[in-house]
This record gives C-alpha cells, structure tokens and sequence, in this order.
C-alpha cells in the first residue's frame, strides 16, 4: 500500500506520519506532482491558516492536481477546509471539491472560538466509520466550520450543527484529527486505508 | 457536546519528569514517554510538557523528546518551557507538538504573541499565566514564579487573547501545591468574560476540587500533577466521579 501525505506550508503532518507508524504503515511525506498521483492513498492534512495554504498550494501545482485525483484522498482540517469552494478565513478562494463555503464560528452565544477538545460525531455513514460507534468522541481544533450539505457524512455540534465529515466520490474529509484521536481515531484513519477503491 | 478536559502535567528536567510543590522540592517520577502513554491509555483528554530547565543545549534534547512522545502518543500535547522564539516554535511543532506554551518570553515581549498566532495559527499559541493573590489583586509572575510584575492577570489575560492566544493556561501559585482546590474566581473572571478556553491549573487534590472548577469556575479544562503521578487520584476514577455529576466527560 502506497500512501502519501501531501506536504505544504501547515503543521500537523508529522503527527499524521506519527499515527500511520505506530499503526504500522508507512507512508512518504512529498509535495511531488507526479508521485502523489501515483498512490494508492493520498492524505491532505493541515493545521494553519487558509489563505497562505492555498498560495503555497498554487506555487507548487496542487490546487489542479488535488481535485484530478482518483484514488481516495483523505482531508484533515485544514485540508478538509480547503476542499471546500471558498473560506471566510481571509475570503480564500478554496479547492472547489465540496461546493461549499467555509464559516467562521459566530462568536456570540458565548462559544469560544476555536473550538479545542473532544466532541461527539453523529449520524454516521460511511464506510469511514465502520466499526465507529455513534457518538464517539473525536479531537477537533478549528474556527472554521463546512456547514451541513449534500455530502455530509458525520455531523458535529457546537452551537450549531456542522459537517465533522464529508464524502463525495473518492474525496474524503474530516474536520476533527484522527491522528489525535485516540483509538477511535486509529480505527478512522485504518477504514480509509481499506477503503474499496 | 464539547466534553471539559483532564490533563496531566509533567515537568520534564533532563529527560525525567518531575513535579515542585511550591515550585520546590523536587521529585522524581518517572519517564515521560511511558507516563503519557499511561495517562493517555486511562483516559486523559490533552497532556503538557513543560521543560522546567530549558537551556540552549538542553532544549535540542528536549525536541528529541517532543519527537518521541509524538511518536508513540495519540493524544494532542502541549509543550512549554523556555520558549522564546518562532523559531523554538517552529523546531517543537515540527518535531510533533500540537500547541506550545509561552509565559516569560511572552510577558516581556508581548508582539511574539502576534508573531506566533500569525505564523502558526492561535490553535496552538497557548499562553501560561503564573498568578498570585497579594493585597487585594491577582498579578501576573514570571520567570517560573520568580519575579512579581505589576500587571494585574485580567489585564494581561485579556491582552495576550487580543494578541492571537488561543487558550490560557492559568496557574494560580497561592494554590499551586497545596492541594486545597483550584482559584476559583480568578479562573471564573477569565473563563466565564474571556472568549478562549481557560485551562485551570494549580491546587488539586480532591475529585470534588475538580468538580468545582468545573462547575463553579466554568473552566475548559483542568491540570494536575502529583496527585496523577502518585496515584492520589486515578483517571478513570475522577472522569466516572465528573460523569456522574453531569460534566460532560469523555468516554
């Protein structure tokens, strides 16, 4: 099994190497064109601020590679943010794979924002929660949220129902961190590894 | 629903983990590596590293370590301790880390807050607050409890979260050791007025100490040592206690 993690300018990519390794998979950490369209997994992740992922994104030639692909590709975060159609963080034109226009948390209401911690994801279905109980606590750190949509394939609340996760082909997104996760989250990231392509 | 969070502390001196009572008094309690590993296992929601002796030459060790725990822990961590610049930022979160404390560096120069929150994102800009009470007011000490500035700590808490912090790390020193309960209206006043989340920390020594910050105090999360690393209290045992008192608590 040949996985990938797509490099760019955002934090958290070694965690993901991290939580691969001790679940015994190897994976290569490449912002290679030609190498990341040739695996059999490719994993976006990302932790950071939209409008500079995209510029570095742009100089390498990953925003057009990133939607081409036809392997399943899993998006962590920021990365699922950026596969949205637009951010409101710093009004980031995005990846346009989700149609979906990224929000900031209201502040009001007395939410703190970002959202740190672990929350509960509902109405799971997918095959990327097989074996996931519904409920199940996951680790989330973000501002930015995709609102409920077509695709959605989990749903989280935090003053308002959003997407924890979304599903469209072979493009997948989660906004919570798997490889934070504790065993749930290992359980998430090895169902993306044994997806039926 | 977003659960309040339990996290144990280790104060990392040379590659050991030690706990102060008072800041003093130094013991020894084990691995780090292997203690998260356990509190992780248990149940513990975040872990904090604090690097208690951080010099240069030390603290390429202590990214080593960083490297390690993130390696064989799958829980998000925070590390702190000494840390004075983007780049002892960029070399921590490189090697693993989720969020980084800064305290002194940050008090002293406060534009390192922006810098920080702009290059890495406030998710992980986390910004430690030592805090005493003396005549009346609750201020704001650096350099590990040492020096006694004269800012009072709503003042500064409200500044550094302006400034891009993504969470506060409040450590009450009138409390911290004594295990006689956390502050509670000093991490009330920020965690109920301020609009990031408020890690209580200082003061634990009972399952209901942890009931009351979290329900009287309103803080996010709360953070202990010793009375983890002795076996005081046990994880599983404090998180059924909260549970059973309608915290929301993690499985």
């Amino acid at each position: 099994m040949d996985i990938v993690i797509i490099r760019y300018h955002a934090g958290n990519i070694q965690s993901v190497l991290f939580a691969l390794e001790r679940m015994g998979y190897q994976a290569v950490v490449t912002d290679d064109v030609g190498r990341i369209r040739s695996a059999d997994r490719v994993i976006f992740p990302g932790v950071g601020e939209a409008s500079s992922a995209m510029q570095y994104l742009q100089a390498k030639g990953l925003h057009t590679l990133i939607p081409s692909l036809s392997q399943p590709v899993l998006g962590i975060c920021l990365g699922m943010q950026l596969m949205g159609s637009y951010s409101e963080e710093n009004q980031t034109p995005c990846l346009h794979i989700f149609p979906e226009q990224v929000k900031r948390f209201p502040q009001e209401s007395g939410l703190k924002v970002p959202q740190i911690g672990w929350n509960q994801i509902h109405e799971l279905h997918s095959p990327l929660f097989e074996g996931v109980k519904e409920g199940a606590f996951v680790y989330f750190v973000h501002s930015y949220y995709m609102p409920l949509n077509e695709a959605t394939i989990a749903k989280a609340c935090y003053g308002i129902p959003y997407s924890a996760a979304v599903q469209q082909n072979n493009f997948y997104a989660v906004q919570f961190h798997p490889e934070k996760s504790a065993q749930v989250g290992e359980q998430i990231l090895r169902n993306f590894i044994h997806l039926p392509v | 629903m977003l659960t309040r969070r339990i996290i144990p502390c280790l104060d990392i001196k040379e590659g050991r983990t030690v706990k102060g009572v008072y800041f003093e008094n130094i013991r020894d309690a084990g691995d780090p590596v292997e203690l998260g590993a356990r509190y992780a296992a248990e149940g513990a929601d975040e872990l904090v590293f604090l690097d208690i002796t951080a010099t240069n030459e030390q603290r390429k060790t202590f990214a080593e370590l960083v490297r390690r725990i993130a390696h064989h822990i799958a829980i998000p961590f925070t590390v702190g301790g000494g840390i004075s610049s983007a780049a002892d930022v960029h070399t921590l979160l490189h090697a693993g880390a989720d969020k980084i404390s800064v305290n002194t560096a940050a008090y002293r120069h406060p534009e390192l807050i922006d810098e920080l929150a702009r290059l890495f994102g406030s998710q992980c800009v986390v910004v430690a607050i030592d805090t005493r009470y003396e005549e009346g007011e609750w201020w704001v000490y650096i350099n590990g409890g040492r020096i006694r500035t004269f800012t009072r700590t709503v003042d500064w808490a409200r500044e550094v979260v302006d400034r891009g912090a993504g969470e506060i790390l409040l450590t009450s020193m009138s409390h911290d050791g004594a295990k006689q309960g956390f502050a509670l209206d000093i991490t009330r006043q920020l965690a109920t007025t301020l609009p990031v989340p408020v890690i209580a920390s200082g003061g634990a020594g009972t399952m209901q100490h942890f009931l009351d910050v979290f329900q009287q105090a309103h803080a996010d999360a709360a953070l202990a040592a010793s009375i983890f690393h002795f076996g005081e209290i046990s994880i599983p045992q404090l998180k059924a206690f909260l549970k059973q008192h309608q915290v929301p608590i993690r499985d």
